[in-house]
């Protein structure tokens, strides 16, 4: 079972307490009615599958609640870093 | 009769005697002896029938190794262990154990003519046999091919025992508690670190119980371990599986050696993070290939050495060695210091030290160099064996009841690669050992690939002058997996270890190949004429040995698999005959049968006494959001597709929530109690989904809004009281709130109090009459029902369940999401249009319901039916046809979601997803059911009171 840092609470805690919450960094347009067919298609639909570094959210959802983004190696499991949700891409 | 028991020796006790069983006869074995010791003490020497041949077996290893030797315990009823190993099975009085997969008995067992039809089970048999026709293979050859080819039958019965479970932490844990796991842990033990000292034994000291010349040494560590404050010693534990961050399972077996069954937990699960692992887990000596390796009588030297010095049992009254490694010969050595008789050391290297050569001229041993073993005459033990020159194949023949085997040592990387760390071949042990780690853990001792027991040659099948495609040579003997397979699968194009493995089987059974990787891959890499590297090497996985399901799902089953969530209002429920149902986590009243009264008449009854004067209704597991902040109008605008900016603060309005794909996830009746505040009800089900939802866009699309969402599903009970009579029985009981249509409209809220108990009453239905939810604090739940019961006895209020519930609503058009939506309904589809704000700029999911797909036609959308028949239920589920007179497979075009005997209307009433449903208003569709297709016309959903004149009352 992985230990995963949470930014908020500033603490590695078990996995079971997190949730992921899928690919981070995917922001919903502002207006999402200028947006056309297939860039609208993109933002639901379009994810990253990447061997290696990948960008994801998780939430502290039996913990503080909170939702941060985090830097996971697919291949190995290992959490490079997290990070508070707004902060930039790391 | 071969096997005996020494007359000094070994760590068991000598003046307890222990009685036990096997396969029904009476043997007595001595405190401290595993089932194989005492049984090979006993002169047994078959032990069971092999997988795919029902060859006979018996033992090959002293350890957790053991391939052929399976067992079954029967501890009394639901008390069944299949497959256990019996050099791991300690004996206690009353032990009753079984041999497997033999028929009617182990000596004459019928599944024998398998060996002598042998050419026939080449690898890949079953793939290639058994592949047509598809119903064959599940009629006929499946049960037939399980019924032969198995291990021990699987218990039939409810595991009667208790399991534990537990976390632990320690900043050192070592696995394996031989010399090397010992001396890790007295090195570390003056330290102030918390270790723990893991070991599957029942005893400590691994490999040295079995050399008396470093007893004095174990039994001083033992004390000084035991003494230590900071250490933990798990003994009869094994450490299964190495997860990430040093995360180590492990089952501790309790009771499994103890006379009587107890009370007490069976066995524990450990669940251990630790700062440093350090892994001790020794090696696993290695067999020799050749033909007949596989008879009863034949074993590993370093096994012999066991039973001989750890359990004072000879394994054989006369003994040979075949051995291509040095420890062979001191195992030897060590047996003839034990008193058993040595007849032959029969080596295949030509050259090697001098030192050994002179200690076994000196004990007056034969000894043959460069040669091989080509053959074991005896079919349930040894009698003899062939042995031939290595060049000149002269060869000569030697009498004796056991043959030993010294292949070399593989050391157990296991735990290791669970962990992810790297492995490095060395051709020199011809092995692969630990390299870069993972994980903070190191390797210390044999399975680092260091030890004192010589060195050796790796040869892959013995040199035999035989036709290598006639003999049975085994690999993997749990398997039955030969030399010859392997081979074959390398001729017939299987280049990769990972697909050999499968396609021959050879390290698949239940030990993971412990004897059999090492030997396979040397034959396929000679087939291939490429180096071991080239060729990959197969993955471990968890777990080391097999585990009970008890241990892992310890106390998770029966009531604690997973809480059942009750509401302050279900004692009374259950004290008065409800009949329940699990929705999500909640058990839910489902309906309240009256003396003789099955389902159908409950629900009849309790519709009608709704329609007619007042039910009652817990709707306590609703979900419950409060909504709360200055932008709380804002955040819901956003979220549902309703407009709540202008709701007034005392009203409510129905919300309808999409994901952002535009399909409808949600449903429920929200309040607005202050321009900041909203009281939000959400789906039983769908409570923790939504507010994971609303918290996820409020913290990272929209951080700037000030609004604060909490769960307040369990804060609140809720009683439905629904039907014309409700308004007549609450008023007497309400305080601080004007119940007149005119004050309290349909979809308002109101604060007050109730029988004196605060509350926030919402005027709301469900059902389509006159309805009340009151919703009051949880703890005064059922004191309010009881209450309204008493209260409601002159109107003969009813209660009613889930089952009246849905009868009520589908009679009004209400749908249910979850049941009369999938995930891929929009508001449109389901005839919600009119919720979603058209003006509104944007809501979740509101682009969506502009994308191609979901504007196309054809879509499935949600219609009433009424059958032609108006007796005829559909059944949920069914499909839908447009013309019954197609020929089968039909074109079907959508399936009933919801479908009730409504008593209220005397008929049948359904709901179905019909692709352009909303166009076939009037139409006729077909529901082919068991026995009859049924004929149905499409209607509107709304199937009473459709202007809504009992509502606004
Ligand atoms: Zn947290």
């Amino acid at each position: 079972m992985i230990l995963i840092h949470c930014p908020y609470c500033d603490e590695k805690r078990p996995e079971i307490e997190f949730a992921n919450a899928g690919q981070a960094h995917v922001a919903r347009p502002l207006d999402p009615s200028s947006q056309s067919d297939e860039e609208w298609e993109a933002y639901l639909f379009i994810r990253a599958n990447p061997r290696g570094r990948h960008h994801e959210r998780w939430r502290h959802v039996h913990g503080c609640g909170r939702f941060f983004n985090a830097v996971r190696d697919t291949v190995t499991d290992k959490f490079e870093t997290t990070y508070k949700a707004g902060e930039p891409r790391r | 009769m071969s096997g005996y028991r020494l007359e000094n020796g070994g760590r068991i006790d000598r003046s307890r005697p222990v009685e036990f069983s096997f396969d029904g006869n009476p043997y007595q074995g001595f405190a401290g002896d595993t089932l194989a010791s005492a049984l090979l003490a006993n002169g047994i020497s078959l032990f069971g029938r092999s997988f795919k041949y029902h060859r006979p077996r018996g033992i090959m290893a002293a350890g957790s190794e053991e391939p052929n030797a399976l067992i079954s315990v029967d501890r009394g009823a639901g008390r069944f262990t299949p497959n256990l190993r019996a050099t791991g099975v300690e004996i206690h009085a009353g032990l009753n154990a079984f041999s497997q997969n033999r028929w009617p008995s182990l000596k004459r067992d019928f599944g024998a003519i398998n060996d002598r039809l042998g050419m026939f089970f080449p690898a890949g048999f079953y793939n290639k046999t058994f592949m047509w026709p598809r119903s064959f293979w599940e009629k006929l050859y499946e049960p037939a091919i399980r019924k032969m080819a198995g291990l021990g039958d699987a218990p039939t019965q409810e595991d009667p025992d208790i399991y534990a479970s537990t976390y632990a932490h320690c900043d050192l844990l070592i696995v394996g508690a031989g010399p090397a796991g010992i001396d890790a842990a007295l090195e570390a033990m003056g330290s102030n670190k918390r270790i723990i000292l893991i070991d599957e034994q029942d005893e400590l000291g691994g490999g040295a119980l079995a050399d008396p010349a470093l007893w004095p040494w174990l039994e001083r560590s033992r004390k000084a371990l035991i003494d230590a404050p900071n250490v933990t010693i798990l003994t009869r534990t094994t450490a299964f599986g190495y997860y990430h961050d040093n995360f180590i399972g492990a089952v501790q077996r309790l009771t499994d050696h103890m006379p009587n069954n107890s009370d007490s937990p069976r066995e524990k699960l450990w669940r251990v993070r630790a700062g440093e692992v350090v892994l001790a887990q020794g090696a696993i000596e290695r067999p020799l290939v050749f033909d007949g390796n596989d008879t009863p009588g034949v074993m590993l030297s370093s096994a012999a050495k066991v039973f001989a010095n750890r359990f004072g049992v000879a394994v054989g009254t006369s003994v040979a060695l075949m051995t291509a490694h040095d420890s062979g010969w001191h195992d030897v050595f060590a047996l003839v210091k034990a008193g058993v008789g040595i007849k032959a050391v029969i080596d295949v290297r030509t050259e090697l030290s001098s030192a050994l050569l002179d200690e076994a001229s000196r004990l007056g041993i034969n000894v043959y160099l460069n040669h091989s073993v080509t053959g074991v005459n005896g079919r349930h033990r040894v009698t003899s064996i062939q042995i031939c020159n290595n060049d000149d194949f002269v060869g000569a023949r030697i009498d004796c009841d056991t043959l030993l085997m010294a292949g070399g040592w593989t050391p157990s990387v296991h735990l290791w690669s669970h962990s992810k760390g790297s492995l490095a071949w060395r051709d020199d042990i011809g092995a692969y050992v630990p390299d870069q780690p993972n994980e903070n853990a190191r390797c210390v001792g044999a399975c680092s690939g260091g030890w004192d027991f010589g060195s050796g040659m790796i040869v892959d099948v013995l040199p035999t002058p035989k036709d290598q495609s006639r003999i049975k040579a085994f690999v993997d003997f749990q398997n039955d997996v030969t030399a010859k397979d392997i081979k074959l699968a390398v001729r017939e194009g299987f280049r990769s270890i990972e697909h050999i493995k499968r396609y021959t089987t050879n390290g698949m059974a239940t030990d993971q190949g412990k004897t059999s990787n090492l030997n396979g891959l040397q034959i396929a890499s000679t087939a291939l004429a490429k180096p071991v590297t080239d060729i990959g090497l197969t993955s471990f996985r968890p777990p080391y040995t097999p585990q009970t399901f008890g241990a892992l799902a310890a106390h998770a089953k029966g009531a604690l698999f997973q809480p059942t969530r009750t509401t302050n209002i279900d004692g009374w429920a259950a004290e008065n005959g409800a009949v329940f149902e699990l929705v999500a986590q909640w058990r839910r009243a489902r309906y309240f049968p009256k003396m003789g009264e099955d389902m159908h008449a409950a629900v009849n009854r309790e519709c009608v006494a709704v329609r007619s004067s007042v039910g009652i209704f817990d709707a306590s597991t609703l979900g419950k959001i409060e909504v709360v902040g200055p932008d709380a109008a804002e955040f819901l605008n956003r979220m549902y597709t309703n407009p709540w900016k202008a709701l007034e603060p005392g009203r409510c309005r129905y919300g309808l929530l999409l994901k952002e794909d535009g399909f409808i996830t949600d449903d429920g009746v929200s309040a607005r109690l202050a321009p900041d505040r909203f009281h939000l009800t959400t789906t039983t089900g769908g409570a923790a989904r939504v507010l994971n939802m609303m918290e996820d866009y409020l913290q990272t699309e929209w951080p700037d809004l000030d609004v604060w969402l909490t769960s307040t599903t369990e804060q609140y009970a809720v009683i439905a009281l629904q039907g014309p009579n409700a308004r007549k029985l609450l008023e007497p009981l309400v305080e601080g709130i004007d119940l007149s249509a005119d004050a309290f409209p349909h979809m308002a809220i109101r604060e007050g109090t109730i029988c004196g108990i605060p509350t926030r009453l919402f005027r709301v239905s469900f059902t389509g009459e006159l309805g009340f939810e009151i919703n009051v604090p949880t703890a005064y739940g059922r004191a309010v029902w009881e209450h309204l019961m008493a209260e409601g006895a002159k109107f003969d209020i009813t209660p009613y369940g889930t089952e009246a519930m849905h009868v009520l609503r589908a009679e009004k058009g209400f749908i249910i999401v979850g049941q009369d939506t999938d995930g891929t309904i929009t508001p449109f589809d389901a005839g919600l249009d009119w919720a979603a704000g058209k003006k509104k700029p944007d809501f979740v999911g509101k682009r969506s319901m502009a994308r191609p797909d979901i504007v196309a036609p054809g879509r499935k959308q949600l219609v009433g039916l009424l059958t032609d028949d108006p007796n005829v239920v559909l059944e949920e589920g069914a499909q839908i046809v447009a013309d019954p007179r197609q020929p089968i497979p039909m074109t079907m075009i959508g399936h009933v979601t919801s479908s009730y005997w409504s008593e209220t209307l005397g008929r049948s009433i359904a709901f179905a997803l019909v692709a352009g449903g909303h166009e076939m208003m009037g139409g006729m569709l077909y529901i082919p059911m068991p026995g009859k297709t049924h004929e149905a016309k499409v209607s509107g959903m709304v199937f009473y009171d459709a202007e809504g004149a009992r509502l606004h009352v």
